[in-house]
């Protein structure tokens, strides 16, 4: 797909309320009208019976961006939703996310921030095309006519065009319309946005009709797969491979520069195949003496050498020396979180077709834009001769954000010259995820008598995500690693505050993991903040509104989640309540956990989650529900048990039997109350997850009196904290 | 080898160790029942072996030689069977991936025990996971499939 919408036009008319303008090129036209239709522009085709095919931008990995996205631009259309057909949009910088300088990604919860404005500019600029067109044909003024959905309506007359009508006739202007903010609905003209409507590519998910990656076929194609080395960055250096070529179905062993590629008949002759491959590998690689533990032990020495290390300041407010020497308490408290693992259910997978001077791809990517350049670079092919399919993900999570199974597939394509559809089994999968950083939080903070926080120190030491993933972000942002660091900032209302990263690499790359910094920022600023209440003796819940009197949509949901949960009521007996709160990617959200623990076993049951939150305007409501639910879920299963260990550069967890899944018997009542407000939509793909872990600690310690300050809360540590208490 | 899959009696050139998942994936190309684990542990792979729930991962075609396979394709001709329609009705899917698997263990649930309480749902399911964590929509949709039929 050519280049049809220029970058600079999509990256301009981004910032909210200007000016947008969509350039048109005539091939695209000729494309679109070819399929059937009439094309406004790139975002919607009309066909004469009046089915209206809308593209959807951002991948559907199980967030309802397929129906949430082109809902928008039906609303601005004032299409009949009943009538529009989901189109998965082709590669093409036209379609990228103005959140990610124009790029097609889909994640960090930026989708519908993202694309918000420029899909409703889309609609409003198609729809308009449509009413210049009708009103020409009717010979009235432009002003007289209006819309109802899928019709042009001329009142005074009566007369009316249905949209499919005046598909059969209007041809695409040469310049298309100006549309800018005024011409766009009021909130309170929305038909669609904020209606449930059923998620369009539900109906073939459930006869097994819908093709994720994995189900991708391509004619005359062969199964790969590739052994990755034991220790990342390790090389093969020998490669004994004549038990592996005898067997039936391998076809070829393949040397890659990061591990030995097997390429046979089918999944179980390549797995077969990498069995019986004796692989000497190369010594000396920098993840080789990374050991989680001592890891741990190192970065909570880092953070807590308040004086001797210095890290980047990332914020800074007010005079942090002065207000603790001038305090009347002090509190520290140092967090840890351990290293966990994505576990989507659909494992690591892409199909490649390389040709002498093109590349075909099918692949589940959360982003097509960095498929087709990892696809460039390793073929030496130009960007333009590189087709990515973006097919259906089995989750993504982030993990889908890396291309390591995209490279897997183009090299041995290319060794092959034939389609190569590679398939990681779940070992491969757990043994070679980029997982969550390990991170250890130094919290500090000053109160006066009445309880009031005046100061606030924190320190967080980890790995760099951007330092690798995105290098020239890292490097704009002087050190300071946005990712790593998300959710650090407060709404909480805190005269003087420093705060530092201290980025500590000890040679194992970390990547994007759902919620990325929020999973455990929250989890250190939240259960920390509850640790300097209950010192004072002051209720969680009023001591954080005292805090937020300034911030009225995060009090709203402080409050909203405090009453579902009836805060103040008796609990049965045995069970506790905790609040955690988050205000990241432009959503409000707080949540109440109800738990208990069995003191014998050391295991905590979450019962219950009630969860306010406020994304704004809420595009498709349930769908906002689902998300915060499947969050939600996500938190306590990786609070209350995921964790990757590393020894000797290795991971030690291989399958679901011991790296735990939370399961339906363990899976807590989660009732979620969407408090949507006329600001515009935040993200919530993410948004569920921060609350989780503090919420379950700070009922943990209502209830014990225990403060579990690291993730995951393993019955074992929580044994251990509650024998230390006694 | 010879049996019958989603109805019809079909013939597969296969070895008795091979697994079952890969012989209906790559072999008879029903890609709906879906590779999660390989060891029995999510779930995602379920069919049905003479209306049994089955990890078809770890089911060698030994096992499977002159039975009934039944695939999430073969639940029903149209998408129309009780807990597919409840699945839909409830918006229980987020990616999907693993839900094939859910809702043939679901089909089976009910076939040995029509009116299961809830505890006996979330017994049934224990061993599908997840990652989306749609568990308490699977059981809303399980208990509107059982009122509706």
């Amino acid at each position: 797909m050519a280049t049809v919408l220029s970058r600079r036009a999509f990256v301009a008319g981004s910032a909210a309320g200007l000016t947008f303008t969509f350039t048109f090129t005539g091939r695209l036209a000729k494309a679109l009208a070819q399929a059937g239709g009439f094309a406004p522009n790139i975002w919607v085709t009309i066909a004469p019976d009046g089915t209206i095919t809308i593209v959807a931008p951002a991948v559907e990995m199980g967030q309802g961006a397929m129906t949430g996205m082109p809902l928008v631009v039906a609303e601005e259309l004032d299409a009949d939703w009943s009538k529009v057909k989901i189109r998965h949009s082709p590669q093409g910088p036209g379609y990228g996310n103005p959140g990610f300088g124009g790029a097609q990604v889909t994640g960090a919860s930026r989708s519908t921030p993202g694309y918000w404005m420029p899909l409703r500019l889309a609609g409003a600029q198609a729809r308009r095309v449509l009413l210049d067109a009708a009103a020409e044909r009717l010979g009235v003024p432009v002003g007289e006519l209006t819309t109802e959905p899928s019709v042009v309506v001329h009142k005074a007359s009566g007369r009316r065009l249905a949209y499919g009508e005046i598909a059969q006739f209007a041809k695409a202007p040469a310049t298309l319309p100006t549309v800018t903010a005024a011409d766009l609905k009021k909130t309170s003209e929305f038909r669609l946005i904020g209606k449930n409507h059923a998620r369009i590519e539900l109906p073939e998910k459930v006869t097994g009709a819908a093709k994720f990656g994995i189900d991708q076929s391509v004619p005359d194609m062969l199964i790969g797969g590739v052994l990755r080395a034991p220790v990342p960055g390790s090389k093969p250096e020998k490669i004994e491979d004549a038990a592996a070529l005898s067997l039936p179905g391998v076809v070829k062993v393949v040397a890659l520069p990061y591990g030995v590629g097997v390429v046979g008949l089918g999944y179980q002759d390549v797995q077969k195949g990498k069995n019986a491959l004796k692989v000497t590998w190369s010594k000396g690689a920098p993840a080789e003496k990374y050991d989680s533990e001592a890891v741990v032990a190192d970065y909570v020495g880092v953070a807590a050498s308040v004086a001797s290390k210095k890290g980047v300041v990332a914020h800074q407010a007010g005079d942090v020396g002065k207000a603790f020497n001038e305090a009347s308490r002090r509190f520290t408290g140092v967090y840890v979180t351990d290293h966990v693992y994505h576990a989507t259910m659909e494992p690591m997978n892409a199909t490649a077709w390389v040709k002498p001077d093109s590349v075909e791809l099918w692949v589940p990517t959360q982003s097509p834009t960095l498929t087709m350049l990892t696809a460039a670079a390793l073929t030496k092919l130009p960007p333009t001769a590189v087709k990515v399919n973006t097919t259906l993900l089995g989750g993504g999570f982030g993990r889908r954000l890396e291309q390591d199974f995209t490279s897997d597939a183009v090299l041995l394509s290319k060794e092959m010259g034939r389609p190569v559809k590679v398939i990681w089994s779940r070992e491969d999968d757990v043994k070679n995820d980029k997982l969550r950083p390990l991170t250890a939080q130094y919290l500090e903070a000053a109160t006066d008598d009445a309880g009031n926080v005046t100061a606030w120190r924190y320190r967080i030491a980890a790995p760099s995500i951007y330092a690798r993933a995105n290098p020239r972000a890292f490097e704009a942002a002087k050190g300071v690693d946005a990712p790593v660091l998300e959710g650090f900032e407060l709404s909480y209302a805190v005269p003087n505050q420093m705060m530092e990263y201290l980025r500590e690499e000890r040679g194992w790359d970390v990547g994007f993991w759902r919620s990325v910094g929020a999973g455990y920022t929250k989890f250190a600023i939240e259960s920390f903040l509850d640790e300097i209440a209950r010192a004072h003796k002051l209720d969680p819940v009023a001591f954080r509104l005292k805090m937020l009197a300034g911030n009225p949509r995060a009090a709203a949901v402080v409050k909203k989640a405090a009453e579902m949960a009836d805060w103040d009521g008796k609990r049965p007996a045995g069970r506790a309540l905790g609040i955690g709160f988050s205000d990241t990617w432009r959503s409000y959200i707080a949540t109440v956990a109800e738990v208990s623990v069995n003191r014998q076993t050391g295991k905590i049951s979450v019962h219950k989650l009630w969860s306010a939150v406020d994304p704004g305007i809420a595009i498709l409501p349930d769908n906002v529900v689902a998300q915060i639910e499947g969050a939600a879920v996500f938190g306590v299963s990786s609070v209350l048990g995921e964790r990757i260990t590393v020894k000797d550069g290795q991971v030690q967890q291989s399958n679901f039997h011991d790296y735990t899944l939370l399961r339906m018997a363990d899976c807590p009542e989660i009732q979620v109350e969407v408090m949507a407000t006329d600001n515009a939509p935040g993200g919530i793909g993410e948004v569920g997850l921060p609350p989780t872990g503090p919420a379950i600690g700070n009922a943990i310690a209502a209830l014990t009196g225990v403060r579990l300050r690291r993730l995951p809360m393993t019955p074992a540590r929580v044994l251990a904290a509650l024998k230390e208490r006694v | 080898m010879r049996l019958t899959v989603n109805g019809k009696s079909v013939d597969v050139a296969a070895e008795p160790d091979e697994s079952l998942l890969w012989v209906i994936r790559e072999k008879l190309n029903l890609t709906g029942t879906k590779f999660g684990c390989g060891v029995a542990q999510c779930g995602a792979c379920t069919v049905h072996l003479d209306g049994r729930a089955v990890r078809s991962c770890i089911t060698r075609m030994s096992q499977a030689q002159g039975r009934s396979v039944t695939t999430i394709e073969g639940l029903s001709p149209d998408g129309s069977h009780p807990l597919q329609k409840a699945w839909i009705t409830e918006q229980v899917l987020q990616c999907g991936y693993c839900q094939s698997g859910q809702i043939m263990q679901a089909a089976s649930l009910l076939k040995s025990n029509p009116k299961p309480t809830r505890a006996q749902i979330v017994q049934g399911m224990n061993g599908n996971l997840c990652r989306c964590g749609t568990y308490n929509r699977i059981v809303r949709a399980i208990e509107r499939a059982v009122k509706e039929g």
